[in-house]
This record gives structure tokens, sequence and C-alpha cells, in this order.
């Protein structure tokens, strides 16, 4: 295992984020505490509990996987796409790693960024809203998780795109509408039985339902499903990335 | 970097670094960049392979170094495989690539530390300070590499293959877009390598830095490495000139007293034509010239005017093709 490669990958990712401190993490934190000051202050106030929750907490999980899942995809999407781009993706190429060592370095820094800030939007929201944690611990677990598989999702995607506009087509076309019909704003006990059906394929579902239970203590689907269904797309992520490497597609020709 | 340069390799001892069995290349596009390249680059030495653009030298560099993936044949490096073993013979390969690509916001040093780090090197801050001072670059090690010139791009583009101290490193077309200044200033740089012990693997399309350069020669036109030779033997192969000589009066022959200098006649008999090497006068031999304007002058033969022509680099190489073939 070349430690050092990995470290090396690592700290250059997370100086490149200390750099770009407003985009990276100023920025994401005034778009959700936005989120809070309306859905969660104003438009929150008027509405009803859901299943013995504040409107205002209930979305406090739903806006953190939100920013968790966008974030994770961009940050790890660019941080392998920008030197295919510029062309220094040769010296990766060159160089005496093993894919392991790769994805740990980048998957490894976009999943600490996503994770940091969804800790600071955490503590952002916990000055609008009443927040109760019922089980710390899945909170960390399912927080850590998810900013892993996602920021392994971006990897892929930064691998796939050959261009500046299919790296936004995902995180915009898809995450984020997947994540808004997620429950992310909602239970999906409130929706119609046949929407209700139809969100059950969307994997986001499983995502906000597992993080919130770990808040509120209640579900939309059990938290077995949930966990389940996040190593299952950890697992096809993990299977994408070693097969990309194995056959150097996008990566060499 | 080692500290004790090994011993220069010679022709009756070889010791292959680098050997290449049957490497050929076929891009999906359908475009065959290399045909069966066999080659062994010698341990110690400075070896360029020459050829026009889209000749294939930078696909037969990205294979060795892992950038492309070859259709066929075999590459070793120390006598280790570059799939099976790439760990081993990664850490002792060090490449500078042909485009200026570098991490603009990055400063110098920690690029060059970076790429110390990705070749699985722990840090070592005084060998970094040493390669960035050979390179003229220790100033600047602050410096963003956006506000760097382009000689100074390819010089951080060699610090960073050389941090991690490689003992085989390829530099592809490294005088591309560099000031005839900068151009004998990096000369310096590799020959203060190979007399470290690093052997060296230049592309050119420069005849000029092949000679300045390179122990042994390699021509490469499409896709073929045509020949492999020691510098000396390709110079006075390729070095040639020609004078051709316009006379007032046509002549039916060569008169006798000419013979000597192997001319020929051209035009209709109004143009002798001399072969010569150019190589002749810096080696310290004559050209011929002045003896064989004398020797006109003695048959009385008068001349309207005189042309040299040198058969480019280009001519050179569609010759050897058309020998090959």
């Amino acid at each position: 295992m070349n430690i050092h490669a990995i470290k090396a990958i690592y700290v250059f990712e997370m100086a490149r984020a200390i750099r770009t401190v407003w985009q990276s993490i100023v920025a994401p934190v005034i778009t959700t505490s936005l989120y809070f000051v309306v859905f969660g202050a104003a438009i929150g106030s008027r509405m009803e509990e859901i299943d013995g929750v504040p409107y205002g907490a209930f979305i406090v999980p739903g806006l953190i996987m939100l920013t968790l899942l966008t974030q994770s995809i961009a940050n790890a999407s660019f941080g392998i796409y920008f030197p295919r781009f510029t062309g220094t993706i040769y010296e990766l190429l060159s160089a005496p790693v093993s894919f392991v060592e790769v994805v740990i370095g980048y998957v490894g820094a976009a999943a600490t960024k996503s994770v940091i800030l969804g800790i600071i939007i955490l503590i952002t929201a916990s000055f609008f809203v009443p927040l109760r944690l019922e089980h710390p611990l899945w909170m960390v677990g399912f927080l850590v998780l998810t900013a892993v598989t996602f920021s392994l999702f971006g990897f892929i995607i930064g691998i796939w795109a050959d261009g500046f506009e299919k790296l936004q087509f995902v995180p915009l076309l898809i995450v984020t509408p997947l994540t808004f019909l997620g429950g992310t704003f909602y239970s999906i006990d409130m929706l119609p039985p046949v929407w209700r059906t139809i969100t059950l394929f969307n994997p986001v579902v499983y995502l906000i339902s597992g993080f919130r239970w770990s808040f509120t203590g209640t579900a939309d689907v059990g938290i077995e499903v949930s966990l389940v269904m996040i190593l299952i797309f950890l697992a096809v992520c993990h299977g994408a990335v070693w097969w990309i490497f194995k056959t150097g597609y996008r990566l060499k020709s | 970097m080692s500290a004790s340069p090994p011993p220069r390799a010679t022709s009756a001892t070889p010791d292959p670094i680098l050997v290449l069995k049957g490497v050929s290349k076929t891009y999906a596009t359908g475009l065959t960049a290399l045909k069966s390249v066999d080659l062994a680059i010698q341990r110690g030495e400075i070896f360029a392979l020459l050829g026009p653009n889209g000749a294939g030298k930078t696909t037969l560099i990205s294979i060795i170094c892992g950038l492309v993936k070859r259709s066929t044949g075999t590459v070793s490096v120390d006598g280790l495989d570059i799939d099976r073993d790439y760990r081993a013979v990664r850490s002792r390969i060090g490449l500078v690539p042909q485009e200026l690509t570098a991490d603009a916001f990055e400063t110098v040093w920690a690029t060059v530390s970076f790429s110390r780090g990705l070749f699985g090197k722990p840090s070592n801050p005084a060998l970094i300070e040493t390669i960035l001072r050979q390179l003229s670059l220790w100033e600047k090690r602050d410096s963003k590499i956006m506000t760097l010139s382009g000689g100074m791009k390819r010089r951080v583009l060699i610090a960073k293959a050389l941090s991690h101290e490689p003992n085989l490193l390829f530099l592809d077309e490294p005088s591309a877009g560099v000031d005839v200044e900068l151009r004998r200033d990096m000369w310096d740089v590799v020959r203060g390598l190979r007399d470290a012990g690093v052997t060296i693997i230049l592309t050119t399309h420069y005849l000029e830095e092949a000679e300045e350069m390179a122990d042994r020669v390699g021509v490469i036109a499409k896709g073929e490495l045509i020949l492999v030779e020691e510098k000396q033997a390709l110079m006075t192969k390729l070095g040639k000139k020609t004078l051709a000589i316009q006379l007032s009066t046509p002549l039916a022959a060569i008169p006798p007293s000419l013979e000597g200098f192997g001319l020929s006649l051209a035009a209709e008999g109004s143009e002798l034509v001399y072969t010569y090497d150019t190589t002749a006068e810096r080696t310290g031999e004559r050209t011929g010239i002045t003896r064989l304007l004398q020797g006109l002058a003695a048959e009385g033969l008068a001349f309207r005017d005189l042309r040299t022509e040198q058969s480019s680099l280009e001519e050179i190489f569609v010759s050897l093709v058309r020998e090959a073939s």
C-alpha cells in the first residue's frame, strides 16, 4: 500500500477546499440557512407537526442529506475531472498507485469535506430550530456512510464526464430532484398510495428516512432497509470504480 | 540523483535498463501509431528518439509510462514487467510530458512535494530544495505556477519528475516552445542528470538537439523504428549537404582532373553537383569546397552562381522510410 500517495492526494484535495472555502463551505451553509429561515421559521411555524416533530426540526435531516449528496458529488467529481481536463492526470496514471489508493485519497478527501459541512449545517440548524437527537452514533454512521458512498458516486461521474455540462448533469438533473422527491420536506406517508409506491424506487428515500430516524426515532421505512440500501449502492459504486481502473475507461486510450 | 555514478555502459557489456519487444499500438479510431517496435535502452545513456510530428514518439513513451495501453508486445524495466510489477517499475521512472500541464493554483514547492509523495517516497525537503536550486527554481518556490513563464513551467515539470529520484527519465519534446538560451540550460541539466547516473530518453524533432545531447539515436517514422545507431554514425549518414555550381557553358562530361570529387552533372550539363559532409567542419576535417573551386579554376570553367542545399529532416525521414520499405 502506497501510504505516501494516499496522503499526498488527500492533503492536495483538502488544500483545494481551503483555497476555495467560499465555494466549498460558506456557500452551502448560507444556502441551507436560507432553507431553514424560509421553510423552518417562516412557513414551518404555520405547519402541523409531523409524527410529533415540529416541521422545522423535521426538515433538518433532509436538508443535511440534500447538502451532503450534492456536495459529495460536486467535490469528488470536480476533484478527478479537473486533472483530466487540464492534463495533470498524466502524473496520477504514471504513478505507482493502485485504484484503492487513488480512491481513498480522492474520495476520502471529498467525504471529509462533506462530513465537516454536514456538521456545520447541523450546528447552524440548532440556531433556527429546536433539535432532538435520539441516536447520535447512528446519525454519525449515516453521515459518514452517505458521504463516502456519494463521493464515490461523484468520482465515477468525474471520470465519465467529458465536459463541464455532463459534470453538472447528474447532480442537477437527477440527484436534486430525487432528494426533493425523497422526503426532504415531507413524510412519504403524506403522499397518495400510488405515489408512495413509486417513491419507494427512489434510493434517496432510504437515506433520508434512515438519517431522520437517527434524529427523531421515527422513519418512513425500516432502519435495516435503509442501511442495506446504502451498502448496496456503496458496493455498486466500488465495483464501478474497480472496473474503471481495470479497463482504463476514459483514463487511458 | 544517486551518490556515485554507475559505470557507463559500453557495447561490450550490454546492461539494458529498458527492453521493448514487439510493442504495437492501434487506437480505437483505427489509427496504428506503432508497428511492432523492438528496442533496448542501455543503462546510463542518453537516447534520443527522433521523428517528425505524428511519428509515434509520444505513444511509445506513453505506453512505457502507463498512460496508453499497448495492443501487443512486452515492456520491462530492470527486468521487471511493466504490468505485473507496475509499482516497482513506475517508482523508477520519471516523466516530463510535452504539454505544459501543471496545477495552476499550486505553488512550485507544493506541487513538487506532491509528486514525491504520489510516487511513494517520504517527504524530503532537503532533496526538493536541491532539485529546485539545480533547476533555478528556488527563488520561485512560493510562486503559484500560473505566474511562471513557459520555460519555468517546463522546469517545474522536470522538478516534479525528478522528485522521487527516478533512474529512468523520459523527456517528451523538452525544447518545444523553449527559447535558445533556456534550451542550452536544459541540455546542461540533462547532462548533469546523466552524470549522476540517470538514464535519459528524450524525443525531439530537432536534429540539432539529438546531435547535441544523445549517445544513441533512434529514428522513428510512421510508427516504425527505422534505425537505431550511435550518434556519430548517424550524423555522418544524415549530415550531407550539396553544392550546385551553375556553369556558364554546359559540359558534356566531367573533366578527368575533377573525378576525385564524386561530382555529378545535372540540368543538361549546366550544373555540377558536389556532395559533402556537414559534420566535417566541426570534426576539423575539410569539406573540400576550396579544392573543388581551385580545380574548376584550373580547368578554366567559369560559373554563374552557387547554391547549397541541405536535405531537411523531413526529407531524410522520407528517404529512410522509402529505404525501409
